[in-house]
């Protein structure tokens, strides 16, 4: 037993390693070797008091973190542009007012010095307003449905991974951190039979989730079954899927360099005016369409099927369960299989609205934990419920608060629920310590 | 390979290795003494550090004043956070810390901008400690540390040792033996008449303290305090540091800290060591210089996953004094 389990979870490394490496090793190839590294500055200057005309032959000075100052002057068609040799940092940007031209001047209120930071190599655009605020703000409560239309949807996305989650709690009392991990999983490999393989999107989606199943499986026969049968504590565990979840993201980032990507199929769809009141196209539709079916069909089989009916046994007492004649670690097998893959369905569709990157589990982690214990720990429906309350607040909060906080939001429902329903809104009392 | 072992032990004892030991430390009276499961320890060393950084530099106040300051407000957040997630139960208290954490780091970057500065973070505020530097102006640089670095190194290690010793003796009264009963049994503390409430908010507020410390030190190295250097990983990585070390063991979290630099640092210089020049050992199909950072925090992750399976006690750790597993 003591021996086996290295084995097992290399086992499990060399499987995701490889199949990754199929699917990367030409895309994740370095970029650099040109010697003359530096930051491109540049900007276009447009006078917007003046129809957006080009505004030309403007100084603007440049700063670079060495010290070395540069200057440049906008052409005909207001574009000014610097190469600034050196590896990025501190950048201090300045227009000088006094070189506008007649009749244009600076947007009241706006700096005429910036201080962006930027990588090596990474090039700065830079934007200075000249002229009046001319862009159409169209009244907050106007963006209501519209807002209301991209929470439902987002919702619906996060509930495949919030379902998973709560399936794998109610029945080994794991709270998985790894989960987040288990989404980009399915992002990824999407991407990569899809990109880099040029394989169909449909195809490419449904490889992956195979593929989360075949990892679901792999996961518990390697990792979580032996130490449960070690006796490992639940809170031993849950540091372990901590770790696991820290060599899973760092393993996405090794093969897609911290890039972020597109698939190659359906990224722009062609946007439909519902009554004036949103604006949806057809592949958002048919996402939320079949995982609502998926939802749905997972669902109705936990509730009333035979093995739905085990699967809450074993959640409750596996010893009771066990002595019931119920196989328990083949019900937390098909718990983790089914678990997994709608992970991985949920990072497809999450690659759209994200874009394929490592940090698509980091981002939707705590919003899955938001989720569920809203919709109720260890509650299959709960999970849906959650999800759909936890993505229209995210989107719909936007309106009252900046967007660089909407998350905040759902932390914030998070433990004010704890507080208030530890249980959650369909969560059963008992599970709660 | 001398140079690397050189490199190695500068940031095993670095000013950033020293902030994320004092967190750790922090983080062993939550965890290792009292079986909390805070997972928000990112978020004491964050106001820490930014009521230490705002106070000194949006308000001109002087150091002592920004460092009480940065107290304050991690005993403030410890309270507010315990009040009432201390009654839940040991997952649920994890993940509302964690979220509450996550909370701060996204107001720090996204609210008041006029003192938070967003992503640029805060800067200006290191004057005054610096004015204090005893090191004579001559000296350019003293074991790999400029004359800064050493300074806030020797005051940060300074700092390691008064928490070493105070929580020592703080562990051998009966107030940490109290401590460690409701670690191992609350219902029996309870039943002695204790006041498991209090004492866990005592150790809350405790560790929370000494972690502001850690941002303290943190942000004087640093010289800025930045939201984003206070994620969920930052206390990830603490937590790895404290089981490396072993849990409820004084020295622990700074043995595992200065392990944990030291071999992050090694790994990180030999894997580019080998993977350099025109015909590197490790062929850059296999490792580019830009997949160093993720090879060894997979390492890293790979490490806490192994320590948790197979000595959950760390290195210097007691196996029956670490059987906390509240369910």
């Amino acid at each position: 037993m003591h021996l086996r389990r290295p084995v097992g979870i290399s086992l499990l490394l060399a499987l995701l390693i490889a199949i990754l490496s199929l699917g990367f090793s030409g895309a994740a190839s370095a970029d650099d070797g040109d010697p003359e590294a530096g930051n491109l500055v540049s900007g276009a200057l447009k006078d917007t008091s003046n129809n957006d005309a080009p505004v030309a032959d403007v100084r603007v000075l440049i700063t670079a973190p060495d010290g070395q100052e540069y200057e440049a002057y906008s052409g005909a068609d207001g574009m000014w542009e610097v190469f600034v040799p050196g590896d990025g940092g501190q950048f201090v940007i300045a227009i000088d007012v006094e070189s506008l031209p007649e009749g244009a001047s600076m947007r009241e209120g706006r700096p005429t010095e910036l201080r962006p930071i930027a990588n090596p190599k990474q090039p700065l655009r830079i934007n200075f307003d000249i002229g009046v605020d001319t862009r159409e703000v169209a009244s907050k409560w106007d963006q209501l449905p519209e807002k209301l239309y991209n929470g439902l949807l987002f919702g619906l996305m996060l509930a495949l991974g919030a379902l998973g989650l709560n399936m794998i709690f109610g029945t080994t009392g794991l709270t998985n951190f790894a989960h987040g991990e288990l989404i980009t999983f399915g992002a990824v490999t999407t991407y990569m039979f899809n990109v880099t393989f040029g394989w169909p999107f449909l195809t490419a989606a449904l490889m992956a989730v195979l593929l989360a199943a075949l990892f679901g499986w792999l996961q518990e026969t390697a990792l979580w079954k032996p130490l449960r049968h070690r006796g490992t504590g639940l809170i031993a565990m849950m540091i372990v899927s901590i770790g696991f979840q820290f060599l899973l993201r760092n393993l996405f980032q090794y093969f897609t360099g911290g890039r972020t990507e597109s698939y190659d199929e359906h990224t722009t769809p062609e946007g439909h005016d519902f009554l004036g009141l949103f604006t949806y196209s057809y592949r958002d539709v048919a996402l939320a369409a079949i995982a609502l079916l998926v939802l749905i069909g997972v669902m109705c089989a936990l509730s009333f099927s035979r093995l739905g009916r085990a699967t809450r046994a074993v959640a409750d007492n596996p010893a009771l369960a066990a002595a019931t004649g119920i196989d328990v670690d083949r019900v937390i097998k098909l718990v983790w299989i089914i678990g997994t893959a709608l992970a991985g369905l949920c990072g497809v569709f999450l690659g759209f609205s994200l874009q394929v990157t490592f940090q698509i589990g980091q981002l939707t982690l705590l919003l899955l934990f938001a989720a569920v214990c809203v919709g109720g720990l260890g509650s299959i429906w709960g999970a849906l419920i959650g999800s759909l309350i936890i993505g229209v607040l995210i989107e719909v909060s936007t309106l009252v608060i900046p967007a660089d906080l909407k998350n905040a939001g759902a932390m914030l429902l998070l433990i004010v629920i704890l507080l208030v329903r530890p249980q959650g809104l369909l969560g059963l009392k008992e599970r709660i310590g | 390979m001398l140079d690397l072992i050189q490199s190695a032990l500068h940031d095993a004892f670095s000013p950033l290795g020293l902030s994320f030991i004092l967190a750790a430390i922090g983080l062993n009276v939550h965890y290792g003494y009292t079986g909390l499961l805070n997972f928000g320890q990112a978020a004491f060393c964050a106001v820490g550090a930014y009521g230490m950084g705002v106070g000194i530099a949006s308000f001109d106040l002087p150091l002592a004043l920004g460092l009480l300051i940065g107290m304050v407000a991690a005993a403030l957040l410890a309270l507010l956070l315990g009040i009432p997630t201390l009654r839940l139960r040991a997952d649920y208290l994890a993940i509302a810390t964690i979220a509450a954490a996550e909370i701060l780091r996204l107001c720090f970057s996204a609210t008041f901008k006029d003192y938070f500065h967003a992503r640029d973070g805060v800067s200006g505020f290191t004057a005054g400690f610096r004015s204090l530097n005893p090191y004579p102006e001559s000296m350019e640089s003293a074991l790999t540390f400029s004359r800064e670095d050493l300074w806030v190194v020797t005051v940060g290690w300074v700092l390691v040792a008064i928490f070493c010793i105070y929580l020592w003796r703080q562990m051998r009264s009966p107030w940490g033996r109290v401590l460690k009963s409701i670690r191992e049994d609350e219902l029996a503390a309870r039943s002695l008449g204790k006041n498991v409430y209090g004492y866990k908010m005592q150790a809350l507020v405790l560790g929370g303290v000494i972690g502001a410390f850690g941002g303290f030190v943190g942000g004087l190295g640093n010289a800025s305090v930045q939201p984003d250097s206070f994620n969920t990983d930052f206390t990830f990585i603490a937590f790895t540091m404290l089981i490396l070390g072993g849990a409820a063991r004084i020295m622990g979290p700074v043995l595992g800290g200065v392990l944990f630099w030291f071999a992050l640092s090694l790994v990180g210089g030999i894997l580019g060591k080998l993977s350099q020049g025109d015909d590197p050992i490790i062929s850059n199909a296999i490792l580019d210089p830009n997949q160093l950072s993720s090879v060894r925090f997979m390492i890293v992750g790979l490490a806490l996953m192994l320590l948790m399976i197979f000595r959950p006690q760390g290195i210097i750790g007691d196996r029956k004094e670490l059987a906390i597993d509240a369910r």
